[in-house]
């Protein structure tokens, strides 16, 4: 496994998702502290929760006003996608013992993208484990480093770090809107959200934009091809 | 409870999910219907975080430099900047058109 590490076209891809995913902690550690959430919460949440879009989803929904208890809903609700990774990852790897228990910790959209890229088996290990690893690692230390700059920041509003959650969580959206029907569906749950601000208490419109998904999902229009394509 | 304590429990939610696909027999999470669950639920509960981040200010809905900052977002993916620079340009959009004394 070791022999050729930077000859690998795995490991070589692993490294650069993990740079571009690692950098991004910055955004996540600084936009973690702006909506009020300490230095050490911010770090647990990377070490502990490690999965970008329900770490966002968690602070986003604090920032906006919302209680504990529905961000901790929304980030989980956002997380279900990570034991459909685990399943084909397991598939893929069957790793043993210990290391099916780190394995699942570093199941994210990037390592399972990676890993699933490769078509030679041992190439899918090494890419899962690079990416994996490596965004675990450098996430870690850049939500550090954006969590200490955010901090001594101020006023998170005057240096825009709103408008930074809104083209996060946009730029997290972005990719998954190839089919038609993944974007009719962001318009139906994002309409859905908007009507339900006003009436319901903060943080409750995304659940109510979670319901409107699993009905959509059981009645919507869809084809499930369109399902399939959605998956990487 | 405090944030804490949801912060633990979300976090170990979030192992669980991650754990289950190694420990769910395939047959139960590959079906089309899971699938299909998993893609929409990610897909709308991202959208709704987009809304409420660009235009919900506490119980009502506001029009303020979030928007600049979500136009601008959409041109640079449009464009496929990287996520970072992606955030950046939202950021500084943000912060210029409260600078230039709106939102």
């Amino acid at each position: 496994m070791l022999a050729s590490p930077l000859t690998s076209p795995a490991v070589r891809l692993g490294l650069s998702v993990s740079a571009a995913t690692g950098l991004y902690g910055i955004s996540f550690g600084a936009l973690s502290v702006a909506s009020g959430l300490s230095l050490l919460q911010t770090c647990a949440l990377s070490v502990l929760m490690f999965t970008g879009g329900s770490q966002f989803a968690f602070i986003g929904t604090i920032a906006g006003g919302g209680a504990g208890g529905t961000a901790a809903l929304a980030a989980t609700l956002l997380g279900v996608r990570n034991a459909v990774y685990g399943v084909s990852m397991n598939a893929l790897l069957r790793p043993r013992g210990w290391r099916r228990y780190v394995a699942a910790q570093v199941t994210i959209d990037e390592s399972t993208a990676v890993g699933s890229s490769r078509s030679d088996p041992g190439e899918t290990r090494r890419g899962f484990w690079t990416a994996g690893v490596g965004v675990f690692v450098l996430w870690n230390a850049f939500t550090l480093v954006g969590a200490l700059i955010g901090s001594s920041l101020g006023d998170p509003r005057a240096w825009g770090l709103d408008g930074a959650a809104v083209a996060a969580f946009l730029g997290l959206l972005w990719p998954r809107l190839r089919t038609r029907e993944a974007g009719s569906i962001a318009v139906v749950c994002g309409l859905a959200t908007a009507v339900a601000t006003p009436f319901v208490p903060a943080g409750i419109p995304i659940l109510v934009a979670a319901v409107v998904a699993v009905l959509w999902s059981l009645w919507g229009p869809g084809r499930p091809r369109g399902a399939k394509e959605e998956r990487r | 409870m405090t944030v804490w304590a949801w912060i633990l429990l979300a976090c170990v939610a979030a192992y669980a999910l991650k754990l289950s696909g190694y420990l769910v027999p395939d047959r139960v999470l590959q079906q089309p219907a899971m699938t299909r669950l998993t893609m929409v639920l990610t897909v709308g509960l991202l959208a709704a975080l987009v809304v409420t981040n660009t235009f919900a200010h506490g119980q009502g809905l506001v029009l303020d430099a979030r928007l600049v900052a979500l136009g601008v977002a959409a041109l640079a993916l449009w464009v496929r900047a990287p996520f970072l620079l992606v955030v950046v340009l939202g950021a500084l959009a943000a912060a210029i058109t409260r600078l230039l004394g709106w939102g």
